[in-house]
């Protein structure tokens, strides 16, 4: 294993707490979302579905740039949420974890519904039937059934997460110490005379951690998969 | 022990326009399949919301259209055993029988965990998972569950048609002690003559959406002993 700089290692501590502040962030919009797209039948809800699956399909440095206008310091939310709660996103960590979070969001949405979709709604009633209100139903029975799902979305938004580079680099730039991530670290090191080595070690951890990441969640899933089927 | 049942509701093609009252400790509905049997209790549950019906346990109005009185499905302390019985897969059979009880009023609880779990012979399963069961126990498991939901009327859909002949020889006499031991009313849903000929003292039948006949039999069945 070759020693980290100083700077890689901030760099790489920044990308796992941006990546899990961004995922923490998403998941109850996420369940929300999903539970919407999968349960209920309203005009508009094919809208609804395309906004939450436009950040897959747009370039991220277009999703990048509508943050910044919205989310910039004279964007209209952006300075709303300054001069209410004293929140600044542009330019700083928490403006590269919301551009993650709104990357990684399609991946985490669409995997929550089609677990959703798979739950037998005939349990729910039988829950109701057995005094749960609905609120309970959700929290006894259809959470539990829906989790692995719950697992696999939060996991890819994670992956997402900690591989974004586009929106971030065009939201928040690439501040060492404040924004700089590891994707735009290695961009820096593409960058500059005799970077080479320092582009291949981080490639080599962004490999390590991405595939641990993925690994640990199909496995978590898988067991709680099997924990929620009874088996 | 009484029970009214009014309800109209059109489902797709079908219109269910059925209406009952018995005072039977344990009626059975019959009829061929598709003569609406499993809609009716599904109104009584509250899982069918219907355009017209009236539904009173024991003087108790669950729904009444007319009045605008709708009680939620969680609030009827209707207990419902499926015909597929319906278990928690994510739960225990422990956790799936103690589910209804921890959402049941205290005064209101009737049956103790242990009552239960000897009367339908549970105690071998608790610690198993659902899918460890075969489709006797499960349906053993369902009515424990609905049971211990301290129901005020308890509703049985066809419980043993998803069993073979074995399991079904198997799981009577629990019924037939259920029967005799459940402190409300039940409906059994049926389309099988012996079945009801050896549990029921009243008899619904349905055939088409519409009730045809009631027989409410005054004289106990032979295999029905009052408490």
């Amino acid at each position: 294993m070759p020693t980290l700089t100083p700077e890689e290692l901030t760099a790489i501590k920044l990308s796992l707490r941006v990546a899990a502040v961004a995922t923490l962030f998403a998941l109850p919009f996420g369940v929300a979302i999903a539970l919407v797209l999968a349960r209920t039948r309203f005009y508009g809800r094919a809208l609804l579905n395309a906004l939450v699956l436009l950040p897959l399909v747009l370039p991220p440095v277009v999703t990048g740039y509508v943050l910044l206008l919205l989310f910039g310091k004279q964007g209209p939310i952006g300075r709303w949420l300054y001069d209410s709660f004293g929140i600044v996103f542009a330019f700083r960590w928490t403006g590269a974890a919301l551009a993650c979070a709104i990357m990684g969001f399609p991946l985490l949405v669409r995997a929550i519904q089609l677990a959703i979709e798979a739950v037998d709604t005939r349990l729910e009633q039988a829950a109701s039937t057995l005094g749960a209100s609905r609120p309970w139903v959700f929290l006894t029975v259809t959470l539990p059934l829906i989790a692995p799902g719950i697992i696999a979305g939060a996991i890819l938004c994670f992956a997402r997460a900690m591989g974004e580079f586009g929106a971030t680099i065009t939201f928040v730039s690439n501040i060492p110490g404040e924004t700089q991530t590891l994707p735009t670290l290695i961009y820096t090191f593409t960058q500059v005379p005799g970077g080479d080595a320092g582009a291949f070690r981080l490639t080599l951890i962004s490999l390590a951690i991405s595939l641990g990441a993925i690994l640990a969640a199909e496995g978590i899933a898988q067991a709680v998969g099997r924990r929620v089927r009874g088996q | 022990m009484s029970l009214e049942v009014k309800a109209l509701t059109r489902l797709g093609d079908f219109t269910l326009d059925a209406e009952f009252a018995t005072d039977g400790k344990i009626t059975a509905i019959f009829g061929p399949s598709g003569a609406g049997k499993t809609s009716l209790i599904n109104v009584i549950a509250r899982l069918i919301e219907p355009e017209r019906g009236r539904v009173a346990v024991d003087g108790a109005v669950l729904l009444d259209t007319e009045r605008g009185i709708d009680i939620p499905a969680h609030r009827r302390r209707v207990g419902y055993v499926f015909q597929e019985s319906r278990l928690f897969p994510h739960l225990t059979v422990k956790q799936n029988l103690l589910y209804g009880r921890w959402f049941a009023p205290h005064e209101l609880r009737q049956a103790s965990f242990d009552e239960v779990t000897e009367l339908l012979d549970l105690g071998p399963l608790l610690h198993r998972g659902t899918r460890q069961l075969s489709g006797g126990e499960k349906q053993r498991v369902a009515m424990g569950r609905a049971l211990l939901a301290s129901p005020r009327l308890l509703l049985l859909d066809e419980p043993l048609s998803s069993l073979d002949e074995a399991r079904k020889q198997e799981v009577m006499p629990f019924l037939e002690r259920l029967r005799d031991h459940a402190r409300m009313p039940i409906v059994y849903v049926s389309h099988s003559v012996a079945e009801v000929e050896r549990l029921a003292n009243s008899v619904v039948f349905m055939e088409a959406g519409r009730v045809t006949e009631i027989r409410q039999d005054s004289t106990t069945p032979p295999l029905l002993n009052e408490q």
